[in-house]
């Protein structure tokens, strides 16, 4: 089981967390003037990478706030967390924490 | 290929059994192929067989990173049926359990093939109507399926807890009697062997790391970690990986890649006749030929390549399991494991062309791909040996998900396996 830094309650267990989907995807300004492969591209295809994966995740059973986290789909090693609205902060070069 | 029969047993007997051969050769990657198939899965070996003896294209590797059957083919629960609600999905899947029940012959190999019936649960009024749906639209597509009511599910499996106290009674289920097990080692070894025999090259500790293209953007062949090997076709069969491979050459699919897990019980006598599966409380169990409880559920939450997930989704699964079955509430559990399953939007494979001429792709068969097994590998060879799909699985291309023309098995059922 995950243990997952929220940013605003610390360290809880995946057990509070309900899992969110690949972080970072933009509804479009103006849905109606896209075309269908711009509909693809925000509905249905995700980067899916075997390694850093930007996520969203929701503390259900805590404060119910939405935020976002890096995790390394290798390890499930989580490097980041930040809240929403958040630009995805680079990490480190060796992945194990954000740059500052 | 040294022919497998109750004579050559008793004759290998009186040599000490001394006189058996390799199953298929280890041989050294050729600079190229007519086709290269990345994965040597039970899919993977399955299309290269079926190129060989239908389409007569013998000159392909299978390229495998690990080795043959050690992604999801030799990590799942071997649930078969083909009682799917959509049309395309029946067809696709029908078309594969038509070729499980002469398998064992055609490849010369036991695959252990079991047709012990595969019993659906249903616990609430929503489960009703909706089996009771899927049983009328599997006999309009010529499909086995019936509806029992409780006592019925209690004659046809006695471990059942009918009637018992129960969080989600028991109301009734759905049978395909032609639906059951195989042997899953056993599909991925009897494809190669029969491959192999057919002259196909199994390269296993190979991985495909990137997809060299012309200049006009065609497949010239795959960079692997055993150098590069030329091929104008290269059909790509990597289940939890297909994201990975088909972003070498810059394809970006519908896909995301969950942990899927599995658990084993000590073995006991035979013990559970059938194949029982819930959705609705997330379980499934049935009774291997070494008589462990194979126990399956639902993914994890989250996308990961890790092989492995969390312990609370294996205790839910138990938690059902032992409401479904209480005599089973004092088993132990010997083994946890974990695959990476590929999963689509509306839970249907993808069996397609790609935007890259000759890259081919077959991927999306998510939480219940081994039952399509032999189907996938047939049309599969078709659509690479004639560059176009077969009647099958011309529905199954990527571009539905652009034209709305999903084949959605995930809204229809809620179905896992
Ligand atoms: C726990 C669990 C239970 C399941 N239960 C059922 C069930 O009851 N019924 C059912 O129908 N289905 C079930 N499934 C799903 C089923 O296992 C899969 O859909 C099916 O086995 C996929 O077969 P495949 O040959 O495509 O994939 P795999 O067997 O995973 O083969 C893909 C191969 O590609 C290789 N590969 C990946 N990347 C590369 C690369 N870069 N270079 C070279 N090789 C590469 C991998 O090493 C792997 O061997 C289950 C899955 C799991 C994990
Ligand atoms: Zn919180």
């Amino acid at each position: 089981m995950l243990l997952i830094p929220c940013p605003h309650c610390g360290p809880r267990a995946e057990l509070e967390f309900s899992y969110g989907g690949e972080a970072h995807i933009a509804r479009p300004v103006d849905p109606a003037s896209i075309d269908d492969d711009s509909w693809v591209t925000f509905l249905y295809e995700r980067s899916n990478p075997r390694g850093v994966h930007a996520e969203r995740w929701r503390h259900l059973h805590g404060c119910g706030r939405f935020f976002n986290v890096l995790r390394d789909t290798v390890s499930d090693t989580i490097a980041a967390s930040y809240p929403a609205g958040q630009p995805r902060p680079a990490l480190s070069p060796d992945g194990k924490g954000t740059k500052r | 290929m040294q022919s497998y029969s109750a004579f050559s047993l008793f004759r290998q007997a009186l040599g000490g059994h001394a006189g058996w051969q390799r199953q298929w050769r280890s041989p050294q990657p050729r600079t190229e192929y007519d086709v290269v198939i990345v994965g040597a899965g039970g899919h993977g070996l399955a299309t290269a067989y079926y190129l060989a003896k239908e389409h007569g294209i013998t000159n392909v590797a299978v390229l495998e990173k690990g080795w043959l059957g050690g992604g999801n083919t030799g990590r799942n629960t071997t649930i078969i049926r083909s009682n799917y609600l959509f049309d395309e999905s029946a067809a696709l899947y029908e078309h594969a359990l038509k070729l499980w029940e002469g398998l064992s012959q055609d490849l010369n190999y036991n695959v252990m093939y079991s047709p012990r019936g595969v019993l659906m649960l249903a616990h609430n009024t929503h489960d009703v109507q909706s089996f009771k749906r899927h049983v009328h639209a599997n006999r309009l597509n010529g499909i086995d399926n019936e509806w029992l009511n409780a006592e019925e599910c209690k004659a046809f499996c006695p471990p059942l807890n009918v009637g018992g106290a129960m969080r989600y009674p028991i109301l009734g289920g759905a049978l395909q009697r032609r639906g059951g097990t195989a042997r899953h080692d056993a599909v991925a070894w009897g494809y190669a062997r029969a491959a192999d025999a057919r002259g196909v090259d199994i390269i296993e500790n190979c991985e495909v790391t990137g997809i060299r293209r012309t200049v006009n953007g065609a497949v010239e062949g795959v960079e692997t970690s055993r150098g590069f090997i030329r091929a104008r076709k290269v059909g790509v069969v990597a289940a939890g990986h297909t994201s990975v491979v088909l972003g070498m050459a810059g394809v970006r699919l519908p896909l995301e890649s969950y942990p899927l897990q599995a658990l084993v019980s000590e073995p006991v006598k035979p013990a559970f006749p059938c194949v029982v599966m819930s959705n609705t409380i997330h379980a499934y169990i049935s009774q291997s030929d070494k008589g462990e409880m194979v126990i399956g559920a639902g993914t994890d939450a989250y996308t990961s390549y890790s092989q492995r997930g969390a312990l609370h989704i294996a205790n839910h699964t138990l938690d059902a399991i032992c409401e479904l079955v209480p005599m089973f509430r004092r088993l132990r559990m010997l083994r946890n494991w974990g695959g990476i399953v590929d999963v689509t939007p509306d839970r249907s494979p993808i069996i397609a062309r790609t935007p890259v001429p000759g890259l081919y792709v077959n991927c999306g068969w998510g939480t219940g791909g081994f039952k399509a097994t032999p189907g996938s590998g047939n049309v599969f060879a078709w659509t690479i040996a004639r560059d176009e799909p077969h009647r099958i699985n011309a529905p199954f291309t990527i571009e539905r998900f652009r034209d709305g023309i999903l084949i959605d098995e995930s809204a229809a059922a809620a179905v896992a396996h």
